[in-house]
């Protein structure tokens, strides 16, 4: 038996069992068995309505293109955080973690009122063709909003402990600095920034609040999932929206997968074997 | 190539970094900046490599002036006390990354690259080792992969920046002579920077000592540790022991030595001796001293020993191992002490050799 200095395997274990099964597993597996009620005729039908899939296509499509949105502009902004020194840089950082601290809701209604016909930006995009709010790119606005946080939060500590003198290595190596920065920097950051995708992604599909009151919630427009479930539950077919949520489930659960894959496949010089 | 420095300085903010600095490197020669931290040494070391540049002074290659040169086309090559290497590549693209890099027209085949990195991988005694990552690799085998991709780009100047400060001892010593002969059969001119005055004096052909943003001596390893141009390079290079001397009627004396010869006329009160352990003689007839032996250091071949030497104070004297028992050097023992070597220092920069026996 090895010895540690901080013992207690076996209670700690137990402890992360316990509320992984209380908080975690339990109410999931609730879900599951609400939506056993459903029979496997009533499944296919509401699985493959066009009014479903497509509320999932913008939940899952609208999330990736958000947290993808999330990763250049996190990378962005951690950069310029950690990076430079200027007045106010401090401020800056406070304001980063805004969008956790509003109440969705709230976030949601002043995009509305923003990208709304007659909103500040809104009065400009739309008579150019782009329609925001009520559209399904305020969804994607909305979840990039409240996604925002992760990837600067993930990224900003990798970024400080990242040594200035690699890069200075390949600057003396004869590398431009766009050579620097994508064969050595990004490939030294894509472990972290997939990190942070898997977590506005995951965010964002979930995403209620906020993608309500922009998205217009036309029906196989800019209606997405959640709220397909809410209608679900607000015509009491608890069977139904069990469901929706159960798909969700898996399919979240996959893409979420996928990119722990891609992550493990990105850090595989970090844990040689 | 001859690298010419002349009078650069560099501030930063009110901190003068290196004030005044010249020094040439002669082609095929190795140059050691030795210095405690904050002399200035890895400042000048930047500048070379063109991450940092002087506020004055020139800096030129061959008279080109080596300035106006962007770092990335200065074909230097640069290693750092902690590899700074690619932990995401392998060895073997560690390697290859300044051949990768190059614009299209001037970027070997991939097939001359393969076979430059198995040269370079031979050379630094690592094949075998292409396909691992950094991670994999102990810290000697890290910093040999650093020196081979440093090498890749055919350099005209090698600048290594502590390069064995991260290694243990034995390592340390083995990677150093491999370096030296490395760097011999290459005749690549090379600046290393080091605060370990045994690596500086083992390793380069010239020794320049720095203090506080200034070059205090240039010398070989002799000069600069048997003729130290300044008290700094005199007690930041081995171990020295300092004697008070004060002016009586027979000249500048300390609890009875007064060494002849002296060159001041009678000008300075006080002066300061320098005078290395192994430059104290032990029993030594008519000698000026009289000590005690307070402790024995056996360090290898040779023996450390504190003496307390009445008048003077503590003084350090090495003496041969072997010795030690046949002269009955043990703690307690009353000993004579003669110098016979020392370096005096008086007023603001009056300098005197002296050697026992020397002159009439």
């Amino acid at each position: 038996m090895k010895r540690r200095v901080l013992p207690g395997f076996g209670l700690s274990l137990g402890y992360v069992m316990a509320w992984l099964g209380l908080i975690v597993l339990l109410p999931l597996a609730a879900l599951v068995f609400k939506s056993s009620a459903l029979a496997p005729s009533g499944w296919w039908a509401l699985l493959s309505s066009p009014r479903t899939l497509a509320a999932l296509r913008l939940s899952f499509g609208g999330a990736m293109l958000a947290a993808a949105v999330n990763v250049l502009a996190g990378l962005l902004v951690a950069w310029v955080l950690v990076r430079h020194r200027f007045p106010g840089r401090r401020l800056f950082d406070a304001l980063v973690d805004l969008p956790f601290a509003l109440p969705t809701a709230v976030a949601g209604i002043a995009l509305t009122a923003i990208y709304a016909p007659e909103g500040w930006l809104g009065r400009y995009l739309v008579p150019m063709g782009i329609k925001v709010a009520y559209a399904p790119l305020g969804v994607v606005v909305a979840m990039v909003f409240v996604g925002f946080p992760f990837v600067v939060r993930t990224l900003q500590p990798v970024l400080e402990s990242m040594e200035r003198e690699v890069e200075e290595a390949a600057a003396s190596l004869g590398a431009t600095r766009w050579q620097v920065f994508f064969r050595v920097v990004l490939p030294l950051l894509l472990p972290t920034l997939l990190t942070g995708f898997g977590l506005a992604l995951a965010r964002a599909v979930g995403e209620y609040g906020s993608v309500i009151f922009i998205a217009g919630n036309i029906p196989r427009l800019s209606e997405i999932t959640p709220l397909l479930i809410v209608e679900k539950l607000e015509e009491f077919n608890y069977a139904g929206a069990a469901a929706l949520g159960v798909a969700m489930l898996v399919l979240s659960l996959l893409l979420l997968l996928l990119v722990s894959l891609v992550q493990r496949a990105s850090r595989r010089w970090e844990l040689p074997r | 190539m001859t690298l010419s420095i002349q009078s650069i300085g560099r501030r930063f903010g009110d901190t003068v970094a290196l004030a005044q600095v010249s020094l040439e490197v002669k082609p095929g020669e190795f140059v050691a900046l030795l210095g405690p931290s904050g002399s200035g040494k890895t400042t000048l070391l930047r500048i070379l490599a063109g991450l940092d540049y002087p506020d004055v002074g020139t800096v030129s290659l061959d008279g080109d002036d080596f300035l106006a040169t962007d770092a990335r086309k200065r074909r230097v090559g640069l290693v750092f006390q902690h590899y700074a290497l690619f932990r995401h590549m392998t060895v073997a693209e560690n390697i290859a990354f300044g051949l990768r890099v190059r614009p299209w027209r001037l970027r070997p085949k991939r097939a001359q690259i393969a076979s430059r990195v198995s040269e370079l991988l031979l050379r630094v005694r690592l094949d075998g080792f292409g396909n691992r990552y950094p991670a994999q690799l102990s810290g000697g085998q890290r910093q040999r992969v650093a020196l081979a991709r440093a090498l890749a780009v055919e350099p005209q100047l090698l600048l290594l920046d502590e390069p064995f400060g991260a290694l243990d001892a034995q390592v340390r010593t083995g990677l150093r002579r491999w370096l030296r002969e490395l760097q011999e059969e290459l005749g690549l001119s090379t600046v290393l920077v080091t605060h370990d005055q045994e690596e500086a004096l083992e390793l380069a052909d010239r020794v320049a000592v720095m203090n506080n943003g200034v070059i205090e001596q240039v010398g070989t390893p002799e000069e600069v540790y048997f003729e130290p141009a300044t008290p700094f390079v005199c007690e930041f290079i081995g171990r020295v022991n300092r004697v008070a001397m004060r002016r009586g009627t027979g000249g500048l004396s300390a609890a009875g030595w007064v060494p002849r010869d002296e060159p001041w006329h009678g000008h300075y009160p006080h002066a300061t001796a320098y005078i290395r352990p192994e430059h104290l003689e032990i029993g030594a007839q008519d000698a000026p001293w009289q000590g005690v032996v307070r402790h024995v250091y056996l360090a290898g071949s040779i023996a450390h020993l504190d003496l307390d030497v009445s008048g003077v104070g503590t003084l350090e004297a090495d003496v041969a191992s072997e010795d030690l028992a046949r002269r009955n050097l043990a703690v307690g023992a009353q000993v004579s002490v003669s110098p016979a070597r020392s370096v005096l220092f008086a007023g603001e920069n009056a300098r005197w050799s002296w050697q026992a026996g020397a002159g009439p």
